[in-house]
């Protein structure tokens, strides 16, 4: 049963991400890859991964894909070009390879876990105090970063206004 | 409402499919189709009930009667004969429109309200699925409603339908930040984000006693979600004509139509559940009282639109980011200092 669901979103994953690289227009590369989105936070429920699969689509769907369509929006130029340039094909290519091929080895040799301890049932408040205790450190360092970003933001934006 | 409630019915059902010896997604395919027509069709019925229940109270509040003719009494049949207009008018889309995207756009907004009705408890076990992340998924999935109105307002290529769906994801982006802050502090004191479970933690006490100024905000933020007046700019029919689905007509507009009068049955049946005490009271049965305080807080809604000016935009990101951030804030650091000192 399981099976079946991880092929059928595990094609639908591939071939949304597909259209993201291939379309021609911008704005359905991003519609595109809010279902790249979805069918991940599918595969995270298919792992029993509930939390994981909510907060995906919270950040990546309704956060980021959102200001990735607000930027388009707002620099219509890019909207109404038909075609989408890319002058580093190659690099890219390269890049992508080279990632593909660290991950194929990755997952053909094994990841190995750092504990032996079961997964709990209930991973939320699991979660939750891992975060606060064990792995307190990288999420304030990731909030400062975000703070710093937000600032940096603010202060082009001021800039630009005066 | 659907009850898959851990079993019988549905157990039985798809042990005598195995007997028969028909592979298992059969009957879990049924099962499924089943459980989202009944979804869809309670959509329809309350959307319907509440249209014309907007107009009555419209209609009075102005001191005029609203639709008095069709069907009779008090012309109860008025939304059923506008459901039918829409569906024979003609389906019109743009030349110049971006054809894929004006055509999925409806229904990603529709998909995206019909799934939050997953988590909703009607009554005990009188629910579609109880996932322990319930409001996380009933938050996270009414993130995607605002991808379908940028959608509809980019692909439509009018500069209305643009201005209303920036507008609308400016303001749903603003206020979904102190409505999930908000959201937190009941959590907190249930010790749990499945839905059931915030109710059966309101036994003795309704979560608006201890947390009124989160009730306040979520239900500030959640008018604001749903794009209604006083927060109802992306829409604002004397300036944006109105706003995302200005292009849209016939069959598409009426799924939008569909899709704002289901979310804004989902925001007020999550306050009912988080801060109403759910399907608790005494005499009636569990769903009656579920309706019943949903329609009211749903009544408050149509109140509040029909007697309170629209705010200005300046006004409106200065609400959210000074007035409701902080007062989240604040009640989410007194819960769990409460809930510390207590524990």
């Amino acid at each position: 049963m399981t099976e079946v669901f991880f092929f059928a979103l595990a094609v639908f994953t591939v071939a949304a991400a597909l259209l993201v690289v291939l379309a021609r227009n911008i704005v359905h590369s991003a519609v595109a890859l809010i279902f790249s989105f979805c069918g991940v936070a599918g595969i995270y429920v298919l792992l029993d991964a509930e939390f994981l699969a909510a907060v995906q689509v919270l950040i990546y769907v309704g956060g980021i894909t959102i200001l990735l369509l607000f930027a388009i929006m707002l620099t219509t130029r890019i909207a109404s070009r038909a075609e989408v340039f890319n002058e580093q094909v190659w690099m890219s290519g390269l890049v992508t390879v080279g990632i593909t091929a660290i991950l194929v080895y990755a997952s053909l040799a094994g990841i190995r876990v750092s504990g032996e301890a079961p997964a709990p049932s209930e991973t939320t408040s699991a979660l939750g105090r891992l975060l606060l205790t064990t792995h307190v450190l990288p999420f304030e360092v990731a909030s400062v970063l975000l703070l710093a970003a937000m600032v940096g933001a603010i202060i082009l934006a001021r800039r630009e206004g005066e | 409402m659907p009850h898959i409630q851990s079993g019988d019915l549905v157990a039985r059902f798809y042990a005598l499919f195995e007997g028969w010896g028909i592979p298992w997604i059969v009957p879990r395919l049924i099962v499924m189709l089943v459980v989202v027509s009944i979804i869809i069709l309670f959509i329809s019925v309350v959307a319907m009930f509440l249209i014309w229940w907007e107009r009555k109270i419209s209609a009075h509040i102005q001191a005029r009667f609203g639709p008095m003719r069709v069907g009779g009494w008090h012309g109860w049949a008025q939304s059923i004969a506008d459901g039918v207009k829409l569906l024979l008018k003609e389906d019109i889309i743009p030349t110049r429109a971006d054809r894929p995207v004006f055509i999925l756009a409806p229904m990603v907004v529709f998909a995206a309200a019909l799934a939050a009705y997953v988590v909703i408890p009607f009554g005990p076990g009188l629910i579609v699925e109880d996932l322990n992340i319930g409001i996380l998924y009933v938050i996270a999935i009414s993130s995607l409603a605002v991808v379908g109105i940028i959608m509809a307002g980019w692909s439509s290529n009018n500069k209305y339908a643009a201005l209303g769906a920036l507008r609308s994801a400016a303001q749903a982006v603003s206020y979904e930040v102190p409505l999930v802050i908000s959201l937190i502090g009941p959590v907190l004191l249930a010790g749990s984000l499945s839905t059931t479970k915030i109710v059966e933690a309101q036994r003795y006490l309704w979560f608006i006693v201890l947390q009124p100024l989160a009730f306040l905000t979520y239900f500030t933020c959640a008018v604001a979600e749903t794009n209604r007046l006083p927060f109802d700019i992306p829409e604002a029919e004397s300036e944006l004509v109105a706003g995302f689905h200005v292009e849209y007509s016939g069959m598409r507009f009426a799924i939008f139509f569909l899709a704002e009068y289901a979310n804004m049955f989902t925001v007020c049946a999550i306050a009912t559940t988080v801060f109403l005490g759910g399907w608790r009271g005494p005499l009636l049965p569990p769903w009656l009282w579920f309706l019943l305080k949903t329609f009211f807080l749903l009544f408050v809604m149509m109140w509040l639109r029909w007697t309170l000016a629209r705010v200005r935009v300046d006004q409106l990101m200065d609400v959210a980011w000074k007035v409701l951030l902080p007062l989240a804030f604040a009640n989410l650091g007194i819960t769990g200092l409460l809930v510390w000192a207590f524990s």
